[in-house]
């Protein structure tokens, strides 16, 4: 034990003075020339130089490089760079990301830095979204924007159903779809849930108070009771036919569709806010809003999603990425981000720009961040995520009974984390050596 | 010949083939002995953070390929993918490797190049292109079925359409280097063959069967397993083009190896998966030549 910490200390000590070395050779001549290299994904990566811009002007002699990364290559791109040591000093991370690289020990733990500035209080973002940036007692990220899941629904439909409001239990839910489809048409629905979509089914098992993982994210926890209970509410809707048994790519146009009030809720996020408004007809246009998610009981959880921004321990240029982290963490920048993509802020003062606070359609969103809940931090969960598709899709289709379906996920879901059980088995084993070997 | 004198030869010789065994060896030889050795260990994410949490583990990766229904999905696919495409590919090349070396054809070396040019266009801006062919609403296929008054398909979109559509593409795509193998078989075949057979009375058709065709038998042979070999190791199409779906009909086995390699970096089972694709086409190519021999008896 002593040893080891005596190892940590010296790399640390040689770390520092490597550290203090290149920062003293680079200062006066290079270094600075060199750009700080800063990859963000989608459009994200394209709007962000604008506001980059301004952080040169701010910091005369530093320069930043963007690099914008599409979504559908970023996760192999990073991985592929951190095997190939090309890292850059700052990255935008998706959040359910953040587990896998703090597992490839790619991240700067950030605790020290946080301590030391004030320019990223966390009390001022969404709690349960700045707990996804959490593993153990160190904090891997910073929220940049946040993403979760409401209700959208047809006002007008709800309210000749009777309804003036969502109700906010699952009860009350059901039978607010059951009236809706009746005043929709026979062959209409309530709710249009993909199946080929997974966040709308674990939302419920959140819901439902399943940690979706047990034991440490070592087991599924699909057969357990409070999956089960949701497992059996959702696809209960689908026999129920008030939900289409249909995945998203078998239906055309889901804006003319929710017009043509084939369906009249859907479960999805903020980027639709935009195109609801954009795409659904002008006489739709005050027939429609947003509700957060009803749960069991009571007002439900729902995902805390959205991308991070992360320090790569690999940078020898840590204190100009912080500094870059901490100009996009400002207030002012993250209203303007908001405005240049429709991203939702991770920042709750940004919130109190005019724009967002007087949308009174963005306000579920608020509501709901504020009962959000991170998916399993394991860096398998995406691959779980489509065994969890794989092994619904007949069950909902009526093929399976839940049980077996169930039964199957956790089994599929169990090979896969077999590794992750060994590790942490290890690792247990390892500080009970050393709490024995200790005098 | 003196025991010396041979010993000088065969370092003389080895000196010459030196530098291409030192290429094969650093290229060849290493990378596949330890793709074997990955394919034993179950190497992933947490072992390319730490090397030391890999573990040997036998031949549990090849147990769990075969025993995975993904696998047996993307070996069907493969299968399909060799077996219609194949020989779709041979025919189209050896059509246009008759049309093209017909006495009779004008401008043989433009139609050459035309038929060739697809092989050295880069896959993917090919793919942009068929991609917009296929498009049920805007595409040129499905204008064209509905002048012939067939309903238009979602060629992309069907599970049962996709794997046609990637086949016909692929068979486009490359037959140009098989047509211009075969042309060159076809020339070397001495024309007082044909002369011969046309004195006796045969037709077009028996010159073909009885001349053009036993003649062409190592060409046949060659391209043939070229063949399989390529369209055994399906990848950029399907890649390209749907990214294995619609509902994994296009997964192929190089497509399942990319995905538990690069996405959920199972390297160790990608290794595994690699060398079950590696025996695959050892028997299928030993298969052919078997064929090939028993015919010549």
């Amino acid at each position: 034990m002593k040893a080891r910490r005596g190892a940590q200390w010296c790399a640390r000590l040689s770390l520092g003075l490597l550290l203090l070395a290149a920062g003293a050779s680079c200062r006066p001549a290079g270094g600075r020339d060199e750009p700080l290299r800063f990859w963000a994904m989608g459009r994200e990566g394209e709007v962000v130089q604008e506001l980059v811009r301004d952080f040169e002007r701010e910091n005369p002699g530093l320069r930043v490089r963007v690099q914008q990364i599409p979504w559908s290559a970023a996760h192999e791109k990073l991985l592929t760079a951190y095997v190939g040591g090309s890292m850059p000093d700052l990255a935008q991370l998706g959040n359910t990301w953040i587990s896998e690289f703090a597992a490839l020990r790619a991240l700067e733990p950030l605790g020290p830095w946080l301590a030391r500035s004030a320019a990223v209080p966390a009390a001022e973002y969404f709690p349960g979204i700045w707990d996804t940036n959490v593993l153990g007692d160190q904090t891997y990220g910073v929220p940049w924007y946040v993403d979760t899941r409401v209700l959208f629904y047809r006002r007008d439909l709800l309210g000749r159903a009777g309804y003036t409001a969502v109700p906010t239990t699952w009860e009350g839910w059901r039978a607010a779809m059951e009236a809706t489809r009746r005043v929709a048409g026979r062959d209409k629905f309530a709710i249009f849930l993909p199946v080929n979509e997974w966040p709308p089914l674990m939302i419920l098992g959140l819901q439902a108070g399943s940690p979706l993982l047990a034991e440490d994210g070592t087991r599924g926890a699909f057969s357990g009771p409070e999956f089960r209970r949701a497992f059996d509410y959702y696809v209960g809707l689908f026999r129920a036919r008030l939900a289409p048994p249909i995945s998203n790519t078998e239906i055309s146009n889901l804006y003319q569709e929710f017009a043509r009030s084939y369906f009249s809720m859907y479960i999805t996020g903020p980027w639709n806010l935009g195109e609801f408004a954009r795409r659904l007809p002008p006489e739709l246009q005050q027939a429609w809003d947003t509700a957060p998610l009803p749960g069991p009981e009571g007002p439900g959880l729902s995902m805390a999603g959205g991308s991070s921004l992360v320090v790569l321990k690999s940078s020898r240029r840590k204190p100009d990425a912080w500094r870059l982290l901490e100009f996009l963490s400002r207030p002012e920048q993250q209203a303007r981000f908001y405005r240049l993509t429709g991203d939702l802020p991770a920042r709750r003062e940004a919130w109190r720009d005019s724009a967002l606070a007087a949308d009174p359609r963005a306000r579920a969103f608020e509501q709901q961040l504020l009962r959000v809940a991170p998916w399993p931090k394991v860096p398998e969960w995406e691959q779980i995520t489509t065994m969890v598709l794989d092994r619904t899709e007949s069950a909902v289709r009526g093929s399976t009974p839940p049980d077996s379906a169930l039964a199957a996920l956790d089994r599929d879901v169990d090979r896969v984390l077999e590794k992750r059980r060994w590790l942490l088995e290890r690792a247990r084993h390892g500080a009970r050596a050393a709490a024995g070997g200790a005098p | 010949m003196s025991a010396p004198w041979r010993s000088a030869q065969a370092r003389a010789a080895w000196l010459f083939v030196a530098p291409a065994l030192l290429l094969i060896g650093v290229f060849f030889v290493v990378p596949v002995v330890g793709g074997l050795v990955l394919s034993l260990t179950d190497f992933d994410l947490y072992a390319i953070g730490d090397p030391s949490v890999a573990r040997v583990v036998g031949l549990r990766n090849y147990h769990q390929v075969l025993t995975d229904a993904e696998f047996w999905n993307a070996l069907r696919n493969t299968l399909y993918f060799v077996l219609a495409g194949g020989p779709l590919s041979v025919g189209l090349s050896l059509g246009a490797a008759l049309l093209v070396n017909a006495r009779r054809a004008r401008f043989p070396g433009l139609f050459r190049v035309l038929f060739f040019t697809p092989v050295v266009t880069t896959l993917v801006a090919v793919a942009i292109v068929w991609r917009y062919l296929y498009h049920p609403r805007y595409g040129l296929i499905d204008h064209a079925l509905g002048w012939l008054g067939l309903h238009p398909i979602d060629w992309l979109g069907d599970p049962h359409w996709a794997m046609p559509a990637l086949i016909l593409l692929s068979a486009w795509k490359n037959f140009g280097y098989n047509m211009l193998i075969f042309v060159a078989g076809l020339q070397s075949i001495p024309e007082d063959l044909y002369d011969a057979a046309r004195l006796d009375g045969a037709s077009a058709w028996q010159r073909f069967v009885y001349v053009t065709l036993p003649s062409l038998q190592p060409t046949l042979l060659f391209v043939g397993v070229l063949t399989v070999i390529g369209q055994f190791q399906l990848f950029a199409e399907p890649y390209v083009m749907t990214q294995g779906g619609p509902l994994r009909s296009t997964v192929s086995i190089v497509l399942l190896m990319y995905e538990q390699g690069f996405r959920w970096w199972r390297i160790g089972l990608a290794a595994a998966i690699a060398f079950v694709l590696f025996a695959l086409m050892l028997g299928a190519t030993l298969v052919q030549l078997r064929l090939q021999r028993e015919e010549r008896r």
